[in-house]
């Protein structure tokens, strides 16, 4: 028995994983909370849309490495981060008016603006692939490691590593930082109470004079912002590939829905929830029980319980049993 | 100009265009993009039953289609028996039980009254039974994978002829479609979307991993044809079928690989003349009434006494089936299952583009819509670079730029779904043959 080692392993291979990627989920699924709150429809192209901000942020991040600017340390794809998000707002404000808010003065359906989005989800897809191909990009640089698996053993003297990345280190710092500005924002300032307001109440909120317009371009925004930085910290972290994000779609959908739509509390939630599920039930448990249990009844096999290929299942899974027994999610969410 | 003289001109127009490119390229691919066409005009037609009758919103067409290709598979190859015999018997048990204790789970859940007792054994039986479940499969699994798994490691099918398959697709689809619809129905719209999405996804995960299933990514060739369609490297072989050919001025090779496309042509017009008039006389009849009237209001088609979830239960059923036909006939034309083929774009939101362009809620526009999206799809591959081309001329050959503008050129087809979808979206919503 030897707990120690369990817990460092446990944190390496799980823990600190997961932490990484339920952030870079639960800030997606704000992006899609918010949408689904005020514009009122659940956004198909929002994996898409995320690919093209992390598009704009390598392509300048090249540019600057090019040129031979660095943060030292840190990946220069921070720098360029604004850019991208720039690039990003950009791009979905002349998409709103070019496209959505034809639908909006309609007063369409929201299913007409879901299939309004899986247009909007083909082009961007053409125009990610067309730009930056559809291979695997990578575009991390700077420090891979605050703190190497060697270092850590040699420090503790412990004979599990424990190894945190530089990227998962800054995604987890951005991610809070992030949060908390987008909730100052939401509950202090004016623009984001009359956010809150429309999304509440609509009709109330004409009437007390709050245009419409300018609440859905702020909306637009943020969730702008938002997804392109989730979409650069997932790229850091794993990898670039258009495809890849166009199936993120799934778990950022689950996290927002198993937290409750329209609610961004529960998005940040519904995050967490679904990287920890994922990890858990795609890791291979083997290496922790063997500290755990005694010799003569370790385990065999891997005790890995699903394949990590069936980590679409799992998200789906606990999406399922959420709506079947909560459906408004699990912090109280809005139904359209 | 009445409906009639416009849809006879825009049927004549996608038939031009096919006519055109035999002309202007070859027959072959001509042929190619028809039985394309007929596979993707039956598929539109399950999902206009699904969106335009019923207003369900389905993005899970690709898993019903993979489905349907395992469908080809599992009835139609021959079978394995070496493997079946090492560990067919004992996988098929173990998925019996891990049917039964969901079954069972659901009886706990339905029958115990509600508190924690019932909460904790329904867990308990979960979670006990997947383990009861791992351990019987993953043996079993083992065994019948290690049987000469370079060239099987499968247990092969069934052997029966592969136009029975077709139907059995049909059939497969609908269990699955079933169950999801099941659990997801009766919830909101966007969260039917959302679960059909997954579920697509995770069909094709298990397809890709499965092994002992449908060998997996290591995918399984040389399906069986129909009894009509010989095999091109036969006819070449027969004596008679090359004197006619060449009396009528062809090359063997090329007029046996025509041959056998316009007999799977055949076939597939049957199969969706069958379908349409199927799909018209349900549109038409009292039920499909009833849909477009739960479509239309579902509060006052409630209170009219109809129970809008199983109607909407039955037709999503009715329209996956379909999907499912349509995946294995189109498994059983490329002669091969390929699950690392199967994506999104492709196999749900291009079928979805073709409803929408041809008309929601119109058959005949569905069947439009498949010919006329297809036509363009495998057109604007090819289109893209030669356009590309053009507009590079003034660069120098060898600048960076041309050449990936060139290279990038054929992702060019979904920036053209994605205009031609929004275009008609906006400008026609009701499609190029509208709903009457």
């Amino acid at each position: 028995m030897d707990f120690l080692n369990a817990i460092v392993a446990l944190s390496n291979y799980v823990l600190i994983p997961a932490i990484a990627y339920g952030s870079q989920l639960a800030l997606g699924a704000l992006g899609v909370t918010l949408i689904y709150g005020i514009l009122r429809f659940s956004n198909f192209a929002h994996g898409d849309t995320m690919a093209f901000g992390t598009m704009v942020t390598i392509l300048f991040t090249w540019w600057f490495q090019s040129m031979g600017i660095n943060l030292g340390p840190l990946p220069t794809a921070l720098l360029a981060l604004p850019f991208g998000i720039l690039g990003t707002m950009i791009l979905v404000l002349v998409t709103d008016r070019m496209v959505y808010r034809f639908y909006r003065k309609q007063k369409a359906a929201p299913v007409i603006f879901v299939m309004v989005s899986l247009g909007v989800m083909f082009i961007l897809n053409g125009l990610v692939r067309f730009i930056i191909g559809p291979g695997d990009q990578r575009f991390a640089d700077g420090e891979r490691f605050i703190i190497t698996a060697r270092e850590f053993k040699h420090m503790t003297g412990l004979k599990e590593g424990l190894a945190l990345k530089t990227t998962q280190g800054i995604t987890v710092v951005t991610a809070v930082l992030v949060v908390i500005a987008l909730f100052w924002f939401l509950n202090r300032t004016r623009t984001g109470k009359s956010m809150r307001a429309f999304s509440d109440n609509e009709d109330l909120a004409l009437l007390s004079g709050i245009n419409p317009e300018r609440v859905v371009v702020y909306t637009w925004m943020i969730v702008a912002a938002l997804i392109t930085i989730a979409g650069v910290l997932y790229g850091l972290d794993k990898s670039f590939k258009p495809f890849t994000y166009f199936q993120l779609l799934l778990p950022i959908f689950a996290s927002a829905i198993v937290g409750g739509l329209g609610n961004p509390i529960g998005a940040i939630a519904g995050g967490f929830v679904i990287a920890f599920s994922e990890m858990t039930i795609t890791y291979a448990w083997k290496k922790v029980l063997i500290y755990l249990m005694p010799e003569n009844l370790e385990p065999s096999g891997l005790v890995q319980l699903l394949s990590t290929d069936y980590k679409f299942a799992v998200s789906f899974v606990i999406l399922i049993i959420v709506l079947l027994f909560r459906p408004t999610g699990l912090f109280k969410g809005k139904s359209v | 100009m009445s409906d009639t003289v416009k849809n006879t001109g825009l049927f004549a127009l996608v038939a031009v265009l096919i006519i055109w490119t035999g002309y202007s390229e070859s027959w072959n691919l001509a042929l190619q993009i028809l039985n394309m066409g007929l596979i993707s005009a039956i598929m539109a037609l399950g999902v206009n039953l699904q969106w335009g009758f019923a207003g369900l919103f389905n993005v899970g067409v690709m898993g019903f289609v993979a489905v349907g290709g395992l469908a080809a598979v599992l009835f139609s190859m021959p079978p394995v028996p070496e493997a079946f015999w090492a560990g067919g018997p004992r996988a098929l048990f173990s998925l019996v039980v891990g049917a039964g204790v969901i079954v069972a789970a659901v009886m706990v859940m339905k029958k115990m009254a509600a508190g924690r007792n019932r909460n904790l054994l329904v867990v308990a039986i979960l979670v006990g039974g997947f383990f009861l479940f791992r351990a019987l499969f993953d043996p079993a699994v083992d065994a019948i994978e290690a049987v000469n798994s370079a060239s099987t490691g499968y247990m092969g099918g069934l052997g029966l002829p592969v136009i029975l398959a077709w139907p059995l697709g049909g059939v497969l689809a609908a269990g699955v479609a079933w169950v999801i619809g099941k659990t997801a129905l009766g919830l909101r719209s966007d969260y039917l979307a959302i679960a059909t999405l997954g579920i697509a996804e995770i069909i094709i995960a298990v397809m890709k991993n499965e092994d002992w299933l449908a060998r997996g990514v290591k995918n399984v060739t040389g399906i069986p044809r129909p009894f009509i369609t010989p095999r091109e490297i036969d006819l070449q072989k027969d004596p008679g079928f090359v004197e006619t050919v060449t009396n009528l001025g062809l090359d063997p090779v090329t007029a046996s690989s025509l041959y056998v496309k316009l007999s799977y042509t055949l076939l597939f017009s049957v199969v969706l003349i069958i379908l349409f008039i199927l799909a018209q006389r349900a549109l038409k009849s009292p039920w499909g009434r009833m849909m477009r009237a739960i479509r239309d209001n579902e509060v006052a088609a409630m209170a009219m006494g109809k129970n809008v979830t199983k109607r909407h239960l039955q037709i999503f059923v009715l329209g996956s089936a379909i999907c499912g036909l349509a995946g294995a006939m189109m498994t059983t034309l490329d002669g091969q299952l390929t699950p690392g083929t199967y994506q999104p774009l492709r196999f749900t939101f291009l079928i979805w583009v073709m409803v929408i362009v041809g008309g929601s809620g119109s058959n005949l526009g569905a069947i439009l819509g498949g010919f006329l999206i297809y036509f363009f799809w495998i057109r604007v591959e090819q289109w893209g670079p030669d356009l590309m081309y053009f507009i590079t001329s003034g660069m120098a050959d060898d600048s960076p730029l041309k050449m990936h503008l060139i290279d990038s050129a054929a992702h060019m087809r979904l920036l053209t779904m994605g205009l031609i979808l929004l275009l008609v979206l906006r400008f026609s919503p009701r499609g190029l043959i509208p709903e009457k």
